[in-house]
């Protein structure tokens, strides 16, 4: 059963009396523990669409099933509460609590969103924290660590619930080459050892590169689906 | 809960000066409102314990319409034996009253052999009066302070008469009265003491014993213009009041009206009009507290909530209910209203400490060198407590409610 089914999704925005077409009569799915990008220029509605099976923003018409659900007609409580069960999310800019350390960001969702024991709340950390890489820098504050750090921290974040998939919305656009390049291989090592899917967005060609199925968007609609072994559907 | 109240503490260490001022402008309201309170509080007790236990009483009763005409210090309206049997019945039978003084009031010549003045007077019995209004004996300036009062053929006379007329303690003097019928008598008096003035009617009266009074008005039998009531607890006055007035209504003349007046020292006293202006100024700045608390706790949630609005989008992304983001923001403006009250608190105790430990003292009308000695009940603490946190409460709920119901992917556009 796939993970993310997308039938004819459309997305429109109003402005004043101006409506945007963001997304244009997309189809696709994707099947868990995938490693998946959608790309494309500025304005492709990468983001968009991230947004709508994050459950951010429902969509205006067609159909869209995430983890067996429609989330087209969920209110704002039940897709907060859809969000904190399934989806852990990376943002370009990291996103940390400033106020929380390092442990207590991720610790965030379990104790403020599923209300985890406290015991297994800290293991549960722990061993994330462990796994990104960032075992020895949980005392610390966002504002003390570096930039690739804070998203290791953030990939820990969005893993700590057992999200059935993490959207990251360019998880790499602040981060030089070589850091980008280490994310990206977290992001893959957390995929293999969770089965964690992993949908992102992203205009660098190297993190392209590494996405095992990416899709092309251009003015909101799918131009072509490519799989890492090259095989491509237009 | 205490992990919503660790993240809005740790927010407020965040932005420690905003915090720190907007805390110090509530503690500032606080200070000022408790102060206030204590200090006027503390003036209006004393000034209702002055005019109530050396002059008026708690309350006192009179024949019908004899308040009317007060200030003629009529005869024809005292009450008679009958009447005044009655109110001594009535009186033995409440629980709550101390003690009870009979009064003749009467307006007299007063002549030195040398000059000739008008006076009011107070006749008493000085058993029952000094039980009844304890501090009138405080009020003799000049003269011994006895036990008693005064004794028969003895005169406390008031300051304004004393120096007018050159008047000494140990000097005769000579009292020239009517009586109801219209005779005329005269008896000479013996100055025991000199009687301080104090505000409001009775306040600069003099004094006789009511036996003398009788002899100098011919009164066979019992006649008595009013009798002060002392209550053993001022607080019990309202309760007693209304009871007494319901029991005296209930007597009633051949003709059905009734036979008896009651009146609280609030009636009699202008002082109470000065009271009621305190209470309004106390209500007044109580306004002022609260528009400041909201004005300040709303201005600062509002900023906090502009300038976390990415925060907010993020937490919301990761799944916090609204109800949770909107706890996060109440409970920052309620620790705001807890530390500010809280600081603005203590130093209001210390300060109310430090007033009654240096025993700064005031004047009042004809009185000077009161003591101010400030205190505040708990329950006045605990009323503004809970008023300032709970407008703290009140004013994070819109900015509040807006970061909850604040859209995630709005928010997590905005820089």
């Amino acid at each position: 059963m796939s993970l993310v089914t997308a039938d004819n999704l459309e997305k429109t925005y109003r402005i004043g009396d101006i409506s945007v077409k963001a997304i244009r009569g997309v189809n696709f799915t994707i099947e868990p523990a995938s490693f998946v990008s959608f790309v494309g220029p500025s304005g492709s509605g990468k983001s968009t669409l991230l947004n709508m099976i994050g459950c951010l923003d429902p969509p205006t018409s067609g159909s869209l099933q995430v983890a067996g659900q429609d989330i087209a007609g969920m209110d704002r409580k039940q897709a907060a509460h859809f969000r904190g069960k399934h989806i852990g999310f990376v943002f370009q800019d990291f996103n940390l609590i400033p106020v929380l350390t390092v442990f207590e960001n991720v610790e965030y969702p379990l104790l403020m969103v599923q209300n985890w024991p406290s015991k297994e709340r800290k293991k549960r950390v722990n061993n994330l924290l462990d796994a990104v890489g960032m075992g020895d820098q949980g005392d610390k504050y966002p504002s003390q660590i570096s930039g690739g750090q804070k998203q290791r921290v953030a990939v820990a974040r969005a893993l700590v619930t057992n999200a059935k998939m993490v959207l990251a919305d360019e998880p790499t656009a602040n981060l030089d080459g070589e850091t980008a390049n280490r994310i990206i291989n977290l992001m893959k090592k957390m995929r293999d050892e969770f089965d964690t899917t992993f949908i992102f967005s992203t205009h660098d060609p190297k993190v392209m590169q590494s996405a095992e199925i990416m899709f092309t968007l251009e003015d909101g609609k799918l131009l072509q689906r490519q799989n890492d072994n090259g095989g491509i559907n237009a | 809960m205490l992990n919503i109240i660790k993240i809005a503490a740790r927010n407020l260490r965040r932005y420690l000066r905003r915090t720190i001022l907007t805390s110090s402008l509530i503690t500032l309201g606080v200070v000022a409102v408790l102060l206030f309170i204590s200090v006027t509080g503390s003036f209006k007790s004393m000034m209702v314990g002055q005019i109530t236990d050396s002059m008026i009483g708690h309350l006192q009763i009179h024949r019908k319409g004899y308040m009317a005409s007060i200030d003629n210090l009529p005869l024809n309206r005292n009450l008679n034996q009958q009447q005044v049997a009655k109110v001594k019945e009535v009186l033995s039978g409440v629980d709550a009253v101390e003690s009870y003084s009979m009064r003749i009031k009467l307006g007299a010549m007063f002549s030195n052999f040398t000059e000739t003045t008008n006076i009011r007077l107070n006749t008493v019995i000085p058993e029952q009066e000094i039980k009844t209004v304890p501090l009138l004996s405080d009020r003799i300036v000049e003269g011994q302070k006895k036990d008693i009062l005064l004794q028969k053929g003895e005169i406390l006379i008031p300051e304004l008469i004393a120096k007018g007329m050159k008047v000494k303690v140990g000097d005769s003097v000579v009292l020239v009265a009517n009586n109801k019928d219209g005779s005329v008598n005269g008896k000479t008096f013996l100055v025991s003491g000199v009687l301080e003035g104090i505000s409001g009617p009775g306040g600069r009266d003099g004094v006789i014993h009511l036996d003398d009074a009788k002899e100098l008005l011919r009164i066979d039998g019992v006649e008595i213009s009013e009798i002060a009531v002392r209550l053993k607890n001022i607080g019990d006055l309202p309760r007693v009041f209304s009871s007494l007035k319901g029991e005296f209504a209930s007597f009633t003349n051949k003709k059905g009206n009734p036979v008896f007046e009651v009146h609280t020292w609030k009636d009699l006293s202008p002082f109470y009009n000065i009271a009621q202006m305190i209470d309004l100024m106390t209500l007044f700045i109580k306004i002022m507290l609260v528009a400041i608390v909201l004005v300040s706790i709303m201005n600062v949630m509002i900023m906090a909530v502009y300038e976390r609005i990415n925060e907010i989008g993020t937490i919301s992304a990761i799944g916090t209910l609204p109800g949770k983001i909107m706890a996060l923001f109440v409970t920052e403006g309620f620790l705001l209203g807890v530390l500010g009250t809280v600081v603005g608190t203590v130093i209001s105790l210390i300060s109310i400490a430090v007033i009654n430990a240096v025993g700064l003292t005031f004047n009042f009308g004809r009185q000077s060198n009161l003591v101010l000695a400030p205190t505040i009940g708990a329950g006045d603490v605990i009323t503004i407590v809970l008023i300032v946190i709970g407008i703290a409460v009140a004013a994070s709920l819109q900015p509040a409610y807006k970061a909850a119901r604040m859209d995630p992917t709005t928010a997590l556009r905005h820089v």
